[in-house]
């Protein structure tokens, strides 16, 4: 547990000290002034709760960042260490092999996870100070949805890491796995529907897999759950789970599939060579 | 103490160690050269349990990548390149006392005693330190533990000579305790700290000799060199050896580190056609800086 704690404090303090960080950090936060300063008070006046719409496109463009900072700084970070040596010589000191890759990746997590929670908390703070409703209920899902959205990418990030041998690999591979996920988005599912004339199963599966529209549909389904906004795979989807058994799914699967992934990568990592 | 069985490693259709089986007992000083590609690095990491590999590798009876943790715990690595470490000195010294359980105090005293006030640069990038610091700083987290292994890459390359002095001092407070293994490309630059001599050439073993053992590793000569006229470029270079001038720049006398001895040859042989003569004699002082400040 010390050596897994050493690991984490040493990512942390790594991420802490580097550029990537901050500039995360100021989108988050920028977007967070950006919307305040754009959507909160027209929204009012459309007669939505401000936050309400606040958050959820907080969420959408949270959704867009999120993952591709996570997939590329994890990657960057995990495989360009191991090739500037950074690896021969750490893991020469007696720390587990366990300690130091899941300690790193609760580091990672913390430090990715920080500035978008806290971003979302600045919001609330504003809304609080301006006199608007809080949502307490959509508050706490989103923060659940975001904390295993983040986890989810980190793992997938973790596995790539683990496989490319070379930081240059592991980039152009996180990149890509990130720009598939978003090809099958609702919109693309609903192209490949029309001209393939591919089964509604398998569309439905698709959507189901893939974290990034798990996400998208569920932090829709709280604000608004219309066909408009959902999409045609998302309703059909609602329609078989209902609103609980989605909420449910978009929790566990992504945390799931994070925690497959990095335990694969886990696997590779501790059955292969080092540095 | 260490026992290399029969071990092989390969990088795709490439053989990088071929058969190597060595054993290294407790006292042995062991200087591991070869040319570049010999395979020196690859044997050190299959060592340190970095590189899984046919064959086996055993340290004190247990299976080195099997039994990771434990056995680097009793393991003082030295690598030849630094890692680019952006954390600062403080917490590099504080994760590695961390996980090797040891007192961090020990580190940054060993640290001091080669030069390196590692406690003034507690809050620098370990990055960001010169060649020389970061070598004296992974010196200092080797030694400053308690282990009975010493694996060092090229330790004293990058050292200035009383620190190298400093190292060797270091490293005879060890040598009945430890095995030491020192990679070189250069069986001089190594040959008065070891020994016994294993060379490597294309991953397999090409010579495995014990080494006479006669210069003491604490050992200091006092040294003397008349020259034929002044030199400024041999004027500066025996000055970063601790020596001072007499006769307006004719006699140059100052310390020498017992195993510094070739290498301090080596250097003078640049300017043979300067030398008039040189004395060397055993001293009786025990540090360089000792007699460079009496000189």
């Amino acid at each position: 547990m010390k050596h897994l704690l050493l690991a984490a404090m040493a990512d942390i303090n790594e991420s802490l000290r580097s550029r990537w960080f901050l500039i995360y950090s100021l989108i988050f936060g920028g977007i967070i002034v950006a919307l305040f300063m754009t959507g909160l008070t027209e929204s009012r006046v459309m007669g939505f709760t401000g936050l309400s719409r606040l958050l959820v496109t907080y969420l959408q463009i949270t959704m867009a960042i999120l993952p591709v900072f996570v997939l590329l700084t994890t990657v960057r970070s995990v495989a360009g260490d191991r090739e500037a040596g950074v690896f021969e010589y750490l893991l020469s000191l007696p720390v587990g092999l366990a300690a130091w890759y899941w300690g790193k990746m609760l580091g990672r997590f913390i430090v990715v996870f920080l500035p978008v929670i806290l971003a979302m908390l600045l919001a609330m703070v504003w809304a609080a100070f301006k006199g608007a409703d809080i949502p307490w209920n959509q508050v706490l899902f989103y923060t659940g949805f975001l904390i295993v959205l983040a986890w989810c990418f980190l793992g997938i990030g973790m596995l790539i890491s683990s496989l490319a041998r070379s930081a240059d690999v592991a980039q152009g591979a996180a990149f890509m796995v990130w720009l598939f996920l978003l090809l099958f988005l609702d919109l693309i599912l609903l192209g490949v529907i029309i001209k393939q004339g591919m089964p509604p199963e398998g569309v439905i599966a698709i959507a189901l897999a893939n974290p990034l529209q798990v996400f998208r549909t569920a932090s829709m389904l709280l604000f608004d759950p219309q066909l408009v906004l959902l999409g045609p795979s998302a309703y059909v989807i609602l329609d078989h789970f209902g609103r609980t058994g989605y909420l449910v799914w978009a929790l566990v699967y992504p945390l799931l599939l994070g925690t497959l992934c990095a335990w694969i990568g886990y696997w590779i990592f501790r059955r292969g060579d080092l540095p | 103490m260490i026992r290399f069985d029969n071990v092989s490693k390969h990088f795709r259709r490439t053989t990088v160690l071929d058969g190597i089986t060595l054993t290294i007992g407790q006292g042995d000083r062991v200087a591991l050269v070869g040319s570049n590609g010999a395979g020196k690095t690859t044997l050190i990491r299959c060592l340190l349990g970095e590189y899984i590999c046919d064959g086996e590798v055993i340290l004190a009876g247990q299976e080195v990548r099997a039994h990771r943790t434990e056995i680097l715990k009793r393991v003082g690595f030295v690598p030849q390149i630094p890692p680019p470490l952006k954390m600062p000195v403080q917490q590099l010294i504080s994760f590695a006392a961390g996980v090797c359980d040891s007192d961090p105090d020990k580190m940054y005293a060993v640290s001091e005693q080669l030069g390196l006030a590692a406690g003034s640069f507690r809050k620098h990038p370990f990055v960001k330190l010169s060649g020389g610091q970061k070598q004296k700083l992974l010196i200092a987290i080797a030694l400053g533990r308690d282990c009975d292994v010493l694996v060092m890459d090229e330790p004293a390359a990058n050292l200035d000579p009383e620190a190298r002095h400093v190292l060797f001092k270091l490293l005879a407070e060890k040598q009945n305790d430890a095995a030491m293994i020192i990679s070189s490309h250069r069986l001089d630059e190594v040959a008065a700290l070891v020994n016994r001599v294993i060379e490597l050439d294309q991953g397999k073993v090409v010579l495995d000799d014990h080494v006479a053992d006669a210069v003491d590793m604490d050992s200091v000569l006092n040294c003397r060199i008349s020259l034929t006229r002044p030199d400024s470029a041999f004027a500066e270079t025996v000055r970063e050896w601790g020596f001072v001038e007499s006769d307006d720049g004719r006699v140059w006398s100052g310390p020498v580190a017992g195993p510094d001895r070739l290498r301090f040859l080596g250097v003078l042989s640049r300017y043979a056609g300067l030398l008039n003569g040189i004395v060397m004699e055993e001293s009786t002082d025990a540090a360089v800086s000792e007699g460079s400040n009496n000189a």
